[in-house]
């Protein structure tokens, strides 16, 4: 279809306001929070399901890519427009539709900003868990697509394992309910949404379960000299049986970046931190403070501090929600890594990937999710070298390679996306691959729905 | 042509220059978007700080040309600097859109009408106290003389002219004499070791709000400061600078800083956050001015916001009760730019009988901005009325806004909406409070 056309079929559907075609304002849409980029032909922002539902149909009746965007927050391209086409961004469509206090859920649109819900669930002492550092602008359809994490899910599960149902609009146009507030019979149909990066639908209702706030919280944060024994320790909390609501860990350029930004009270001499924070009953959170307090200084802690009120917790939180970010002001560029280690295999891996750096000559900074073995390499690097952005990728992919032969995997939330889709073989053999693709074409019948996504291009062609 | 061309060059030149300490410190964490009061009400990633600095991006690598959308973007900014406060990367928005929008001052000068008034306001009036003091004079006798009513009343000034029709509903009752800068020195009358200041006195605030400078004096003077107004100083330039007027800006900082720094004194005390902000930044401003590179960076460290002042210092007893219910705006360029937000509020809850009742997103900017409210009327109207219903929602009697853009603009939205809610600057409540409990404090000096 040419592009005039679209645009004017779209315009007819949304209104004149909420096309963008021009290429000037295209250029916004062209990237994400990763290193991908790629320009749409145009972009629709859609209010309600029944323009999403037209606009689906008419990308399928003409073979037209659809790139569902929600804040464009993500870190492996999943809403970057490779192949160009229509990006659906979902910005208009942010609105809580209800809040259950009495059987704790909410329903939402899918561009409600993450920390927008718990804003609004906190006068019921309910909040929603999955807290992805991004929070305050990723949203939750992003993080359905994403199957998002944060440091609050170790104890209470990631996004999957609080939603409950969606409204999905599938890629023919079609508008299914997959879920619901209660338990379904049949199928987990919610489960293979979630996660699934926008291939195989496009949500437009979330339902999600909120859990109530805690009676009490603890945090401390634990300063280390080395990395090797801030990693020892958080195995033997967990070894002791200790399930804290997050166990963070960031070490020493990380600190260094952090700290002139946020001021969050990171010692400048220490060579790595974990921030730990426990909650449930009084009681119970004492002891595990005390236990955890313990463990830390058994295994060489330089010190353990603890939040005396709720604005030193905020200022420990907003170090390490601001970490990424804050990497920033090291060098122009970062490639953010997102693999997944058993906790036992930290170390190791950690000494392979500080190899990794020195052979390419790069900094590498660590922030980590490290009670699930979630680390976050860092790699500082700058597009504007010429050559940089292939190297850093490849170094990416070594130190993944790592995590993989370590008896980990290539990304713990941040999605395949664009960026780790080479890489689905080394975990996946080509029959698991092709049972995922068969899958996808049962809800798209091959109809190019977020393009090029989780894939590598060369299975994608079997579809 | 060739003249496009050239600025186009010039604009590039200058975003490159920030470049990698300024514009590629964005690393699209998306983190600014929720904070930005045009994203908020416009959806658009187009305006937002993110996708703004994209398109300098997009200029300065030569990917985009200044198109008249690009300047609809960049011109939209309301440069309240609230991205730059949660930027986790540190990126320098205000300067990096001060820097494009000089840029695009050079490549678009706009039509033949606009340009006049541009250099009618930012050359013939702002950098001369004097003709600053007829205008307000001129004014005042046009508000007296009943045409300012009947202007408003007929709608005739709205047919000639919108932008002249909403200047002349903004403004308020202009005071009998304009605040003046006559190098007297206030003494000091507390009973707290003396330290020596400079007032800057703002033109807005002078011509506007005199009342409130007189009573800063007095609020000073009462905290153990003698006080200096130097009378050489002219307005600070911050309209200039956020216009994209850099030039004459400098040239007013320069002047400035030869006033001041003439005077024996450790501080200058500011109660603009506007002129605060932009009087901070005297040492950027002026980082390529060898003359005046080093005096520049040692005035902007003296410069402190009235409130900064008071509050280390527990204030002077003596603080009579205000029984009201009150609510607090944070001035963008208090809370953002010079990111001050704890002390007006600190020193609001230490006035007896005052009980402060937050409001929601009172750190969201309220659509004045500068020139923006005339230059942008219609966003600058949105923002405003969603800032006078967040207000109304605190059934509030005062509403306190330490900057005289912000208190002309809710002042103009809480009229439109017909609630009877006063707008005043904290140091007016601190004034009166000090009036009620003490009765030799001074009402004249
Ligand atoms: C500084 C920083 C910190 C981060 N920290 C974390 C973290 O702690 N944990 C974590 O998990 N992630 C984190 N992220 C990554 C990112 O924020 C998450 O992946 C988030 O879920 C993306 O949400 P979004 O709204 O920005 O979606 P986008 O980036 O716009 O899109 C992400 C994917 O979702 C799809 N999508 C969006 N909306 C819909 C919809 N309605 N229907 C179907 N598909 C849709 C898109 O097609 C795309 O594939 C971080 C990112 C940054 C920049």
């Amino acid at each position: 279809m040419e592009k005039q056309r679209l645009v004017r079929e779209l315009v007819a559907i949304v209104g004149s306001k909420w096309v963008i075609s021009n290429p000037e304002d295209l250029l916004v849409f062209e990237y994400d929070g990763s290193v991908s980029r790629g320009l749409p032909d145009v972009v629709a922002l859609p209010s309600t399901v029944d323009e999403v539902s037209k606009i689906m149909r008419l990308a399928h009746q003409e073979g037209i890519p659809v790139v569902p965007r929600g804040s464009g927050t993500g870190l492996s391209g999943g809403s970057v427009p490779e192949s160009g086409g229509i990006v659906l961004a979902f910005t208009r469509m942010n609105h809580i539709l209800e809040i259950d206090p009495v059987n704790r859920l909410a329903v939402v649109e899918p561009g409600v900003v993450n920390i927008d819900l718990t804003s609004a669930t906190s006068k019921y002492s309910l909040h929603y868990v999955p807290d992805p550092s991004s929070q305050r602008a990723c949203t939750i359809g992003g993080n359905v697509a994403e199957n998002a994490g944060g440091p609050h899910c170790l104890a209470y599960g990631v996004t999957t394992n609080h939603v409950l149902g969606t409204e999905v609009v599938l890629a023919n146009g079609d508008v299914v309910w997959l879920g619901g507030k209660t338990c379904k019979p049949g199928y987990d149909l919610t489960g293979i949404i979630v996660g699934s990066e926008g291939t195989l639908g496009v949500v437009t209702k979330i339902i999600v379960r909120l859990m109530p706030d805690p009676e009490s919280i603890e945090t401390l944060l634990a300063i280390f000299k080395e990395m090797d024994k801030a990693a020892s320790a958080v195995s033997a909390i967990i070894a002791r049986g200790i399930i804290p609501a997050a166990l963070e860990m960031m070490d020493r350029l990380t600190i260094q970046a952090v700290e002139p930004a946020i001021h969050a009270g990171y010692p400048a001499e220490a060579g790595a931190v974990l921030l730990i924070e426990v909650e449930g009953l009084k009681e119970e959170v004492a002891e595990q403070a005390n236990d955890i307090e313990g463990i830390c200084s058994a295994e060489g802690a330089m010190e353990v501090r603890r939040a005396k009120n709720a604005l030193e917790k905020e200022r420990l939180w907003a170090g390490r929600k601001n970490a990424i970010g804050a990497i920033g002001r090291l060098s122009p560029n970062y490639y953010l890594l997102d693999g997944v280690v058993p906790r036992t295999k930290l170390v190791e891996v950690m000494r392979k990937m500080a190899d990794t750096g020195q052979r390419f000559g790069f900094q590498i900074c660590n922030v980590f999710h490290a009670g699930d073995g979630n680390i976050h390499p860092n790699i500082l690097f700058n597009t504007q070298v010429h050559g940089e952005t292939q190297r850093v990728l490849q170094a990416g992919a070594e130190i993944l390679k790592a995590c993989v032969d370590a008896g980990g995997t290539i990304t713990g939330e941040h999605g395949v996306g664009l960026e780790k889709r080479e890489y689905m073989p080394w975990i996946f053999s080509d029959e698991d691959l092709e049972a995922m693709v068969r899958l996808r074409v049962a809800f798209t019948h091959g109809a190019p729905l977020n393009p090029g996504k989780i894939f590598p291009p060369r299975k994608a062609r079997n579809e | 042509m060739a003249e496009v061309t050239k600025s186009r060059a010039l604009l590039s030149e200058g975003l490159q220059t920030q470049g990698e300490s300024g514009l590629y410190r964005c690393v699209n964490c998306g983190f600014c978007l929720n904070q930005c009061p045009t994203y908020i009400e416009l959806g658009l990633e187009t305006e937002s700080p993110r996708g703004r600095l994209s398109l300098m991006k997009a200029m300065s690598e030569g990917r985009l040309e200044l198109t008249k959308g690009v300047i609809g973007h960049l011109g939209l900014c309301l440069q309240c600097r609230a991205c730059e406060a949660v930027c986790p990367s540190g990126v320098p928005f205000g300067r990096l859109m001060e820097t494009a929008r000089a840029g695009i001052v050079q490549h678009q000068p706009g039509s033949l009408g606009t340009r006049l008034v541009r250099s009618i306001v930012f050359q013939g009036l702002l950098p001369h106290p004097r003709r600053l003091a007829l205008l307000a004079t001129l004014l005042r006798f046009y508000q007296r003389s009943g045409l300012g009513w009947a202007m408003e009343r007929t709608q005739v000034l709205r047919l000639l002219s919108p932008r002249l029709a909403r200047m002349n509903e903004i403004l308020p009752p202009l005071p009998g004499k304009p605040f003046s800068t006559d190098s007297r020195i206030v003494p000091s009358l507390g009973n707290k070791a003396q330290r020596k200041v400079a007032f800057f006195s703002g033109c807005v605030m002078s011509m506007i709000y005199a009342e409130v400078n007189e009573a800063t004096l007095r609020v000073l003077s009462k905290n153990g400061c003698e006080v200096v107004v130097p009378r050489e100083q002219v307005c600070c330039g911050a309209l200039h600078v956020h216009s994209g007027e850099r030039d004459i800006a400098k040239n007013m900082a320069r002047r400035n800083i030869d006033a001041f720094m003439g005077a024996e004194i450790d501080t200058v005390v500011v109660n603009s956050a506007g002129c605060g902000a932009l009087l901070k930044e005297y040492g950027v401003l002026l980082e390529d001015d060898p003359l005046y590179a080093h005096k520049a960076r040692h005035f902007a460290g003296m410069v402190k916001d009235v409130t900064e002042l008071l509050t280390p210092l527990p204030l002077e007893p003596g603080l009579g009760e205000i029984k009201k219910r009150v609510t607090y705006q944070d001035p963008c360029h208090l809370a953002h730019a010079q990111r001050i937000s704890q002390e007006p509020r600190q020193i609001l809850k230490s006035i007896p009988g005052i009980e402060l009742v937050e409001m929601e997103d009172a750190s969201l900017c309220c659509g004045a901005a500068g020139i923006y409210s005339i230059t942008q009327s219609e966003l600058s109207t949105r923002l405003l009325e969603r800032k006078v219903r967040n207000i109304a929602a605190t059934g509030v009697e005062v509403v306190v806004a330490p900057n005289p853009g912000c208190m002309l603009q809710l002042r103009l939205g809480l009229k439109r909406a017909g609630l009877n809610v006063r707008v005043a600057h904290l140091v007016e409540l601190l004034d009166e409070a000090y009036a009620r409990s003490t009765p030799t404090y001074p009402l004249k000096i």
